[in-house]
């Protein structure tokens, strides 16, 4: 048994320890919005944030994670209220097939958490961990730079 | 260009023929005789609904409509229910999106069959859909008159209401239903459509119905897909195509907590477990001994060797227009003119979606239920039905979201989706397969790899009085279904698609094709098709002709298509939008090029920086496309970035590689693609030609990659010939 809090709730988790988190949240708190798409850390689509910081929970083992506070994308919003960046991902029309996109969600709130105004620069280093095949980078940068400087 | 050879490929007749050779159940599909089913007073558990087709309405005003079309990104969900909401007035809040069954009088209204594909969702429904909401509209007008005992033309509708225009008063449609079932209203034969001076939705941006379930992480694609007692599997694929299972040893997978089941499948072997990680531990406990089979030396160097001398030899004529040799031996000799000669390669692709296949089918003995992200829903359930013997009425397709397709997902032989029926086949649980990112890049279904050799001739003058094209590369419909609604005399059209028929005037034109044997990966159709290799090959070799007769590029090309009014127009548009001509700084480059695809036309200018280390950054990519009737230009706009950065992953880095009969790249560190820094800045300009939507996902992804190394050559003056960019020493730059 595994402690964890996942958007707030205690978990006690049973499941190998070497587990990544991305399959604890899909496959055991069918939390089924953080996405698999590589596996190695390379794609981004399965970012959470762990005690504040963006995580690959695809490469996080049950075992590193325990005791701490996990966020997905279930989790920040308030209630019925988008969060920000959900709002304007909203207005930009930025989603396509939006199957990269509570990676790229969770990968802009971080960023903006530590950098509330970031540069393009900036920007570009925040979010090259995270791929979209659908090619949304141009509207994702856009919707970061409207949260950032409303 | 036009003579007798053309007309047998042209791309409608190709396309009418495959709806008869699939079935052609609805080619020429009638509306009328679509909606003149059961219409109204249809009793659900939510009380009666005014429904047809496409159109359910319900008593608290509430409208599903149901989409024939495949939603992976390309905005299908929201263009086609405006469609209907333009013409019955609706209101956009109170519409929701449901994917339309497996049935005939939901398939595709051009091909008769359910598919997605060749960038025609909208197209096709722009006809159907308008007449259904129309027609709908019609009924409601009629039961409003009724019920006021008032003419119907002093009545018209707005917002999911029907408002009497002399006094003010309204009706909500889920308010009338109650009246067409008391007087048996029926849909009119046929009905005017609205001027398109009067639309308030069509042309008007339009947000993604889709986005709030995006964005909050609900949406449920199908890797998602929960059902009680489903177990996950991963299937051990042979390392070489075609390789068969000798022998396996399931002992120690089977050890492994959670795995329930190891069985053979014809992909492989299927490890069964409570959940993915469980069954991914066990298939790496696997043992199993590989027939590898014929296969076993296959490499991808071989095949550009084969293609090589292919391009060489004469092939089957797939475009003649005057005489090609004629003109070479008429102007060839003479001192002023010259003759150029280019050879294109391009790779296998992988589709490399952002959601790796998967399916999940639960099978009982006499009726299959299946969840699929597909884009082929009528030819999976057909195999479907076939390999369980059953009918096809008992097998029912749940067509789900997915996470980016490109043309993988309308699988020939309904791979993924099969093979899941296959793996719960005999359980008495669901099981839903999920391919691991690797089994993803390499599962061989691939953009084929080509090779195109061109020799041009320019007279004195700068004419080019001569273009003969050869170009290899396996056929995507050979050995197929659709053999023979898309092969004509041995030629795929969707091997040819933009290098014949193309909108510039050249009087002695001959294209000609080889279609090597099948071997090895299969070619699929990949984001833009025949197009990805054509649009290269004919754009990069009309700008080393434009440099060989001392032309500029733009000029040339606007002179190409004096009579060819829609692509001169977006020709134009283009030079003025980017200011052509004007002068930029050494390290900078501009490369034009342009399409005629999937019924639409459309030019690129890239703008590039290049560094002494060959580091490349796009600065900016304008396109000017005219598509039709843009229906959602918000969407329009977020399809041609779409393309763009599809095509320039596969220009700069995209390359799937086999040696001896194994795939190399395996994952996105080895099969890069284009990220966030590298994102250029994206100005698109839509020309209103006022003509019927034509295709926008696919075409943006033709252009990019000749108009990329356009660019490069104006910056440096050197020509790159074989993609991608990569394996000549460039890289993005970091
Ligand atoms: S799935 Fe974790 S980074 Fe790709
Ligand atoms: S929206 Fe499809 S991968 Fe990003």
């Amino acid at each position: 048994m595994t402690k964890l809090y996942v958007n707030g709730t205690e978990h006690e988790i049973e499941a190998a320890a070497d587990t990544p988190l991305l399959w604890v949240l899909r496959d055991v708190l069918k939390l089924a919005g953080t996405k698999y798409g590589c596996g190695i850390a390379q794609c981004g689509s399965c970012t959470v944030h762990v005690d504040g910081t963006p995580v690959r929970s695809c490469i996080a083992p049950l075992a590193s994670v325990a005791g701490k506070q996990v966020t997905t994308i279930e989790g920040v919003a308030e209630g019925e209220t988008l969060h920000p960046v959900q709002q304007a991902w909203l207005e930009h029309d930025v989603v396509q097939c939006g199957y990269c996109q509570s990676g790229q969600i969770m990968s802009a709130i971080a960023l903006l958490e530590r950098n509330p105004d970031p540069s393009d620069a900036e920007i570009d280093e925040a979010m090259a961990g995270n791929i979209c095949r659908c090619g949304t980078y141009q509207r994702i940068r856009k919707a970061i730079k409207a949260v950032a400087s409303p | 260009m036009s003579d007798n050879r053309i007309d047998t490929l042209t791309r409608r007749q190709f396309v009418r023929a495959a709806g008869a050779a699939a079935g052609g159940l609805l080619v020429g599909f009638n509306l009328s005789a679509c909606d003149s089913g059961p219409v109204s007073g249809q009793v659900t558990g939510d009380g009666p609904l005014l429904a047809n087709t496409f159109i359910r309405i319900a008593l608290d005003n509430s409208v599903a409509i149901l989409v024939n079309h495949s939603e992976k990104g390309n905005g299908a969900y929201t263009a086609l229910p405006m469609l209907v909401a333009e013409e019955l007035d609706l209101d956009w809040s109170s519409i929701t999106v449901e994917p339309a069954p497996t049935s005939p009088e939901y398939y595709h209204a051009w091909w008769g069959v359910y598919i997605t594909g060749g960038s025609t969702s909208t197209g096709s429904s722009w006809g159907p859909l308008r007449s259904a909401g129309a027609k709908t509209r019609a009924m409601l007008l009629e039961a409003a008159s009724r019920y006021w005992e008032t003419d119907a033309s002093g009545l018209t509708t707005a917002g999911g209401y029907v408002v009497d225009a002399a006094n003010g008063r309204k009706l909500a449609y889920g308010d009338l239903i109650a009246t067409i079932r008391e007087h048996d209203i029926q849909p009119p034969e046929s009905v005017m459509l609205k001027d398109p001076a009067d639309f308030r939705i069509i042309g008007k941006d339009r947000r993604r119905i889709d986005a709030p379930e995006k964005v909050t992480g609900k949406a449920v694609f199908g890797i998602d897909v929960e059902l009680p007692n489903l177990r996950t599997a991963t299937v051990l694929r042979s390392p070489v195509f075609g390789g068969k299972v000798k022998s396996f040893d399931a002992s120690e997978a089977l050890l492994v907590e959670g795995v329930v089941k190891v069985k053979e499948v014809s992909s492989g072997v299927a490890v069964v477990a409570d959940n993915f990680w469980a069954a991914r531990k066990g298939r790496d406990a696997l043992k199993v001994e590989w027939d590898l089979g014929s296969n076993a030396g296959l490499s991808t160097a071989a095949f550009y060797e084969e293609y090589r001398r292919l391009v060489d030899t004469d092939g089957l004529v797939a475009e003649d227009v005057g005489d090609v040799e004629a003109a070479f031996r008429e102007f060839g000799d003479s001192e002023d003119s010259s003759i150029v000669e280019a050879v294109y390669e391009l790779p296998y692709l992988a589709h490399a979606t952002m959601e790796p296949m998967n399916a999940v089918a639960d099978v009982r003995a006499d009726r299959c239920e299946v969840w699929s992200g597909t884009q082929f829903q009528s030819n999976d359930r057909r195999l479907i039905a076939e390999y369980l013997g059953l009918s096809e009425e008992s097998v029912v397709i749940h067509r789900s979201l997915m996470g980016g397709s490109f043309g993988r997902r309308a699988s020939t032989i309904a791979d993924f989706t099969l093979e899941a029926v296959e793996v719960a086949n005999g359980e008495s649980f669901p099981v839903k397969v999920i391919w691991s990112r690797e089994d993803d890049m390499r599962g061989g279904f691939y953009r084929p790899l080509f090779v195109h050799k061109i020799r041009g001739l320019v007279d004195g003058d700068g004419t080019i009085q001569a273009w003969h094209q050869r170009a290899a590369g396996q056929s995507i419909m050979q050995d197929t279904v659709f053999e023979q609604a898309y092969m004509a005399d041995g030629i795929d059209v969707y091997s040819m698609d933009g290098c014949v028929d193309q909108p510039y005037s050249i009087a002695n034109h001959r294209v000609e094709s080889h279609n090597p044997a099948k071997v090895g990966p299969l070619p699929l159709w990949w984001r833009a098709v025949g197009q990805t290799h054509t649009g290269f090959a004919y754009e990069s070799f009309l700008d080393e002709l434009a440099h060989a007769a001392g032309r500029d590029p733009m000029e040339l090309r606007l002179e190409l298509t004096r009579d060819f009014p829609r692509m001169h127009q977006v020709l134009e548009t283009m030079a003025e939008a980017v200011d052509w001509g004007s002068p930029r700084a050494d390290n900078r480059g501009v490369g034009l090029a342009a399409r005629t695809a999937f019924g639409s036309f459309l030019a690129q200018v890239a703008e590039i920086s290049v560094t002494d280390d060959r580091q490349i950054h796009v600065d900016k990519v304008t396109c000017v496309i005219d598509c039709g009737r843009a229906v959602n230009p918000l969407g329009v706009r977020a399809q041609v970035q779409s393309g763009i950065v599809y095509g320039m992953t596969a220009a700069m880095t995209g390359e799937i590689e086999i040696e001896e009969g194994r795939v190399k790249q395996s994952n996105f560190h080895d099969y890069p693609v284009m990220r966030m820094p590298h994102m250029p800045e994206v100005v698109v300009h839509i020309v209103d030609s006022g003509a019927d939507p034509s295709g926008v996902g696919e075409p943006p992804t033709a252009p990019i990659a000749a108009a990329m190394t356009n660019a490069l050559f104006d910056a440096t003056g050197e020509r790159v010939r074989k993609l991608p960019l990569i394996n000549q020493g460039w890289r993005f730059r970091s």
